[in-house]
């Protein structure tokens, strides 16, 4: 088999915080591919690093926060050392970006229109009319009723569900390969959340694009993804076919995680929530992260690191569920 | 959008009344009319006759309804000083104070704008730094020293700009303006600057504020994430939603110009309504100074409403009403 060149590769990516006295670590040499036209799902607690993973991506990242280790690679090329205008020109022609709230994510005093036909342009070599015509079409596709009349209103005319709507169009206005989408649906009415993450996946399917999409709900990614990555204080601790890790996690705190989600009930005898809360970056426990809140956690997992698997399906956890302990 | 205007409308009928009726009590009860308009040698009878020819013999509630009536129509008596028409004394005054407050704010919305912007984008740049500090220092320098430095300095040392006078003018109708000839035009620099240096740093502190708040939102970050090149970023996106404030804050402040104009006015001895006021106070000139008041509290009470009502028009949010039914505004 072989595998041809991922479209993006983040290679032990690692993200500090700047404080006046330390440098605290929030990203912990995560690595992962995502291939083209794949869906990959990040999942994890609120706090896990699945939006810095993305931030760190498209270059947002603001001070205090910076890149400390790793490479990131888009089609082979590295894109974590870019200088700003290259970076910039990548962002929305190559990587695309959807954040969490609708409700914010739109310039208040400008209509749909002028932010799509100013964002076209930027990327694409059109003017004001074709910029306008493929603005149009751009709603059209992200089903927007009536979008001729649309096109010209402003955000606050819009409900929430629409709003996402045309930040999607806006995300795929320049054509990028991959889209980095950050739990997308979450502020949204549960009614229309599948609607928007079904319309999110069609689309990125009929353009090619692939899909990094954070959410911390498992139900969302078995539906959607190809792949998923759990993240853990800022590590990836199990990373494989959707099919595989929802119904055969094999680390503890996935299978914590399955289990609270009463419609993925896996066969776990209780159904539980998992124990505590995820340690700040300040108090991050030696070992396995994990360890505290781990009903299986032995000496070695307070003092030795696990680290992720390679393979399809791999767990970084030292009495991994369903044996095969590594290390 | 007609209910909002209608209440605005009220609301300012109901300041000037008040304000209105404050100049009365002055014009009444500060000194009798009648002893500073007559000269020691009068009669009783001739005081008699002028009290009644004033309608100072009625009630008080009269007097202030007829007082009034007469400043709606723009009468405010007779300047005691040298026995003109104070409306007309006041009119012809006002051109010159207009476009000093003008020059000013133009100067404050030019420099403050771009220096605002600029050092919320470069808060870490050194140039940045020491515009604040020169901002610290402008907030708190007093414009009548700073109007005096620049006398000592560009009109007597270096002798570039007239130090004091509106230099030629001309007339259109009943405006004169400065802003046609270049001695006019020279002379509204210095008196124009002293007057603005206080609003620039308002102007410039409350961008700086506005961008670095706005420059946070999710929806600059979505542009960002868009890829949409600096420049856009921040002048049609960031500045654009820093504007309103801006258009209020320097809309408000237009009035407080014209108050503060006074100032500035003595200091340059500038021909406007303040210079004007200041003499009608070193005179006693009562109706002078009532009316003035009125006039001033006039302008300001109206730029008030204006200002809301222009915000009403600029945020698409408050146009909600004239959307409505999906037609698109303007
Ligand atoms: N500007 C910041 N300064 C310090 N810590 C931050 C900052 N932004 C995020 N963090 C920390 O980084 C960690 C990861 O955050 P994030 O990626 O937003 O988590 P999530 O998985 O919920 O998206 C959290 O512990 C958070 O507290
Ligand atoms: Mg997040």
């Amino acid at each position: 088999m072989t595998t041809p060149e991922p479209l993006l590769a983040v290679r032990e990516l690692s993200v500090v915080f700047d404080t006046r006295d330390t440098a605290l670590l929030a990203l912990d040499h995560v690595s992962f591919d995502i291939r083209a036209g794949e869906i990959l799902g990040v999942v994890g607690e609120s706090g896990a690093g699945k939006s810095l993973t993305g931030t760190a991506i498209i270059g947002l990242l603001d001070a205090p926060g910076r890149i400390s280790g790793g490479e990131i690679l888009l089609d082979g090329q590295r894109i974590d050392n870019l200088p700003p205008e290259a970076m910039r020109a990548l962002r929305g022609r190559c990587i695309g970006a959807i954040f969490q709230d609708p409700l914010t994510s739109l310039h208040p005093m400008l209509t749909i229109g002028d932010q799509l036909i100013e964002t076209i342009r930027v990327h694409l070599p059109l003017d004001q009319v074709a910029a306008r015509r493929r603005a149009l079409d751009l709603l059209h596709q992200v089903g927007i009723p009536g979008a001729e009349t649309r096109i010209d209103h402003y955000p606050h005319q819009f409900s929430g569900g629409m709003r996402q709507r045309v930040v999607i169009a806006l995300a795929l206005a320049g054509e990028p390969k991959l889209i980095i989408a950050d739990e997308p649906t979450t502020a949204l009415d549960v009614s229309i959340q599948a609607q928007i993450t079904t319309l999110l996946k069609g689309l990125c399917r009929d353009h090619g694009a692939s899909v990094m999409l954070v959410t911390h709900d498992m139900g969302v990614i078995a539906e959607t993804a190809d792949r998923v990555a759990v993240m853990y204080a800022g590590r990836i601790i199990e990373m494989g076919p959707v099919q595989a890790v929802t119904r055969a996690p094999r680390h503890p705190y996935t299978r914590g995680l399955m289990a609270s989600i009463p419609s993925m009930q896996v066969r776990s005898s209780t159904l539980h929530q998992i124990e505590g809360s995820m340690p700040r970056l300040n108090a991050i426990p030696a070992g396995c992260a994990f360890n505290p809140r781990c009903e299986w956690a032995s000496a070695r997992c307070r003092t030795e690191k696990p680290m992720l698997e390679a393979g399809a399906h791999g767990v970084a956890c030292w009495h991994p569920v369903g044996g095969s302990a590594h290390g | 959008m007609l209910a909002f205007l209608v209440k605005r409308l009220l609301n300012a009928a109901g300041v000037m009344l008040a304000v209105a009726f404050l100049a009365f009590m002055i014009f009444r009860f500060v000194g009798d009319p009648v002893e500073l308009m007559l000269n020691e040698q009068a009669s009783q009878a001739q005081r008699d006759e002028l009290r009644v020819r004033l309608g100072l013999d009625r009630s008080v509630l009269v007097q202030f309804g007829t007082f009034v009536l007469n400043a709606i129509r723009g009468d405010f008596g007779i300047s005691y000083r040298n026995q003109q028409e104070v409306f007309t004394l006041i009119v012809e005054r006002f051109p010159a104070t207009f476009e000093l407050v003008l020059v000013a704010t133009f100067l404050s919305l030019a420099i403050g704008i771009p220096l605002g912007v600029y050092s919320a984008i470069r808060r870490r740049s050194f140039a940045a730094q020491a515009i604040q500090f020169v901002s610290v220092l402008g907030v708190s320098l007093p414009s009548f020293a700073l109007g005096i430095l620049f006398i000592l300095l560009f009109s007597v040392t270096l002798q570039w700009l007239p130090a004091f006078g509106r230099g030629e003018t001309v007339a259109l109708g009943w405006w004169t303006t400065g802003l046609l000839t270049p001695s006019g035009r020279l002379a509204l620099i210095l008196p124009g600057i002293t007057l603005s240096l206080f609003q620039i740093t308002l102007v410039m502190r409350l961008v700086r504020a506005e961008m670095l708040e706005t420059m946070r939102t999710e929806f600059i970050r979505f542009a960002r994430a868009r890829g949409l090149p600096d420049h856009a970023i921040h002048f049609r996106h960031a500045l654009r939603n820093c504007l309103m404030p801006v258009i209020t804050v320097t809309g408000l402040q237009i009035g407080n110009l014209i108050a503060f104009a006074l100032v500035t006015e003595t200091v340059f001895q500038w021909p406007g309504m303040g210079l004007l006021f200041v003499q009608a106070v070193t005179f006693v000139d009562i109706p002078v100074m009532a009316a003035y008041l009125i006039i001033v509290s006039f302008i300001f009470v109206t730029l008030n409403t204006l200002v809301d009502l222009t915000y009403a028009l600029v945020d698409p949010r408050l146009r909600q009403d004239a959307m409505a039914g999906g037609a698109h505004g303007r």
